[in-house]
């Protein structure tokens, strides 16, 4: 992996840096904080350049009070309050100036959250959540509210906040790729892989080739079985109940498949600093795909020919490009509204710069839900056959090589997972050990955008909006 | 929509016949919890205690011991263990009633059984789930049991949005503090009779993030009826340990060992 290119500021060249890099039509990604040499606390703000295969970084002094950047990357308007919150660096000028990670409300402390005030005589509150109907994930939701018409929705989603960040502090690398595996369970393989690349990256080795191909495998099937269960869930939203239960019993096979090339259905235990832990058990996987590919086929034929599928989707919960950039849009909701951007292309790793591996961008302008549907369908038939090429390309070898984290090494890796941009930033201390790991993950991202295609909307398009963002909570909440 | 309900009827069923007659539990490949055979361990050997992400493996008079409700099914022990004491199984339906059953060393009394009968529920049981801070791979596989495949409905076992109309409280993750007071209030909101189920390492024992912002498991806040470890523990381990909840299956695993089928 390319090495990151980092660069010094002070507080105050930082603003004409933002606006350099936007005038230049570069992209900012992330902001967090690192401990510097002297035990004080340093920001790091991430961006991308055009044609650059890595990523820049900017190093600035925190013992001061910094400029907020949200005015011109609103997107850093989230990660700006995170580093507040837990590391009490101060922005000046943010025009958020409250908690993002949810303070704790028990008896002890009192609820910080700000909810705008919206009244009038027919405007209604609803608080929905954290408990909500069917098996899902815990979060909060404040709605404003006239009759059918949404005017205003608040998501609290921190309240499964499990400082999951800090807790690979002090941790050795090895055990750090298992805690990786466990920041969000349906992307395991991804974070294992941003993980496991950020390590890489700072101990300056590069995998076997035999690893990089099969890191393809895994991470495209990770693709294949959560877009599946996204297809059959949004199906589901939109009351096609024969489509929900065909679509996630198409997961379902694929989750089984998982199970028997690597041992997990949630293809964990494999992917480690250096290249694999285990060689996968891959006879038979083609073969398997194949018998996939009809059914799968069949399966979105046959959504397409619903026209009450299409009239649920197209126009709902709409995200203007613009939008999608400014506020960080990522993975199929960003191509979905016309964003260009992948990062198996854009900073190619594993094996993805490999053409024989024929991968293709999807690609949408329309910013609804059926384009975001539209995106990952198209994703679906991608990964199959990225899985298959990439198992007749694998050659034989090794599958790793010894990989220590060097002492005050510092490094980063990122996968786009099945969801977006994922990227894990690591800092090593004086004995080897994890010093801060830093995760950027996709639905931080999404979760900020979302909010702007529910407000002015209407009650009835909610759940299929929200279910055509394929968001997670414990991602966000990390 | 007709088409849809067409093409439904002429596939057919996709269930597995498994558990109530001969068909696949659909958990192929999958690796399970480590087996100890601690006479194969070496002296001195720490090896695997060093390894464990959990702490799930400890020494009692120079004699490893595992606790199964600390395992989060990583295999690293398993490949770092020089003898084979540890060895690698498919071992996976880990569900009880009883949390010492987890641990080959007893180290707590036996916890007494929730006294009241289960008797009435035995082919109708409501459950309601919170996720008190997963990862969501424990939510990924509870909405799995709807899929086809497993097609829970079939076995009597329903999830229901309401807790008043719930006999059992499924909880996964290890409890952070913000969702303390939403959990307890869901459960106060249960009608009894009432059982609590942790399900999957996190909400048995705090699994890899005890300590901050969460609890080390569920155990310190409500009582606990039904515990099922496992990271997460597989649709069809649900089935079996709902199942014996109920008393329509056998419990498989007694003072830390598995006895497996």
């Amino acid at each position: 992996m390319t090495p990151i290119v980092k660069q010094g500021l002070n507080a105050g060249q930082l603003l004409a840096a933002a606006q350099e890099l936007c005038d230049q039509g570069g992209r900012m990604i992330m902001l967090y904080t690192a401990p510097d040499d002297d035990g004080g606390i340093t920001l790091r703000y991430v961006a991308s350049r055009q044609g650059m295969v890595g990523f820049e970084a900017w190093v600035v002094p925190a013992d001061r009070p910094v400029p907020s950047l949200a005015a011109i990357w609103p997107l850093l308007s989230w990660y700006e309050r995170e580093s507040t919150d837990h590391r009490g660096v101060t922005f000046t000028d943010q025009p958020e100036p409250w908690p993002l990670i949810q303070p704790l409300r028990d008896a002890e402390s009192a609820d910080l959250r700000r909810i705008p005030e919206i009244a009038g005589e027919d405007v209604q509150i609803l608080p929905f959540g954290p408990v909500r109907a069917g098996v899902v994930e815990s979060a909060e939701f404040t709605f404003f509210y006239v009759g059918e018409a949404i005017l205003h929705y608040v998501p609290h989603l921190f309240l499964k906040h499990r400082g999951m960040e800090d807790r690979f502090v002090g941790c050795d690398s090895e055990t750090g790729a298992i805690l990786a595996e466990r920041v969000s369970g349906v992307g395991s393989a991804a974070h294992a892989l941003a993980y496991a690349q950020a390590i890489e990256a700072a101990a300056g080795i590069s995998v076997p080739d035999r690893a990089r191909y099969q890191r393809v495998i895994v991470a495209e099937l990770e693709r294949l079985y959560n877009h599946l269960y996204y297809l059959g869930h949004l199906a589901d939203t939109t009351t096609l109940k024969v489509g929900h239960a065909e679509g996630v019993l198409l997961a379902e096979r694929v989750k089984q498949i998982n199970a028997r090339v690597t041992g997990s259905r949630f293809l964990r235990s494999v992917i480690a600093p250096g290249g694999l832990r285990r060689v996968l058990r891959t006879d038979g996987l083609a073969e398997a795909l194949d018998g996939l590919r009809g059914p799968i086929r069949r399966y979105i034929a046959r959504l397409d020919a619903s026209e009450s599928y299409f009239d649920r989707l197209s126009t709902t919960g709409l995200l203007p490009r613009e939008v999608a950039f400014d506020q960080g849009a990522t993975g199929p909701v960003g191509r979905a509204s016309g964003l260009d951007r992948d990062l198996r292309r854009d900073h190619a790793y594993a094996a993805y710069d490999d053409s024989d591996i024929a991968l293709k961008i999807a690609g949408h302008g329309d910013g609804d839900a059926h384009a975001r549907a539209r995106v990952r369908i198209d994703e679906i038939d991608n990964a199959i056959t990225m899985i298959q090429r990439a198992l007749a390309l694998t050659p034989e070898g090794e599958i790793r090589v010894p990989c220590s984290l060097p002492p005050s090494a510092e490094g980063m890796g990122w996968a786009e997972s099945p969801r977006g941009t994922l990227i894990y930033a690591v800092h090593a201390d004086a004995g080897g050990n994890l010093a801060r790991v830093k995760i950027k993950s996709p639905s931080f991202s999404n979760w900020r955008v979302f909010p702007y295609t529910v407000h002015d909307t209407n009650m009835m398009d909610y759940a299929i909006n929200e279910a055509s963002f394929g968001l997670t909570i414990a991602g966000c909440a990390r | 929509m007709a088409l849809w309900t067409l093409i439904g009827l002429v596939e057919g069923s996709a269930s597995t016949k498994w558990p109530l007659g001969d068909g696949p539990d659909g958990q192929e490949g999958v690796l399970g919890m480590p087996r100890l055979d601690a006479a194969k361990c070496e002296a001195g050997c720490t090896s695997c205690i060093n390894a464990c992400p959990t702490g799930a493996i400890g020494l009692n008079a120079a004699e490893a011991t595992l606790d199964y409700g600390r395992c989060i099914v990583c295999q690293r022990c398993v490949e770092t263990c020089p003898t084979g004491a540890l060895s690698e199984s498919h071992d996976w339906a880990f569900g009880t009633r009883n949390r010492d059953a987890l641990r080959t060393a007893r180290t707590m009394p036996a916890t007494a059984e929730s006294a009241v009968s289960r008797r009435g529920f035995r082919r109708s049981l409501h459950i309601r789930h919170v996720d008190a801070g997963s990862c969501n791979g424990c939510e990924s596989e509870l909405q799995a049991l709807n899929n086809p495949f497993y097609n829970l409905h079939r076995l009597g076992i329903f999830f229901t949005p309401s807790p008043r109309f719930a006999d059992l409280l499924l909880v996964t993750g290890p409890i952070t503090k913000a969702m303390l007071e939403p959990l307890r209030r869901t459960w106060e909101a249960m009608p009894e009779p009432r059982w609590v189920m942790a399900y999957g390492t996190c909400a048995v024992s705090g699994g890899i993030a005890p300590g901050g912002p969460c609890l080390t498991g569920l155990d310190e806040v409500l009582p606990v009826d039904l515990y099922l470890p496992g990271c997460p523990p597989n649709p069809a381990a649900i089935i079996e340990a709902l199942l014996m909840f109920l008393d329509r299956r056998p419990a498989q695993v007694e003072q830390g060992h598995f006895d497996g089928r």
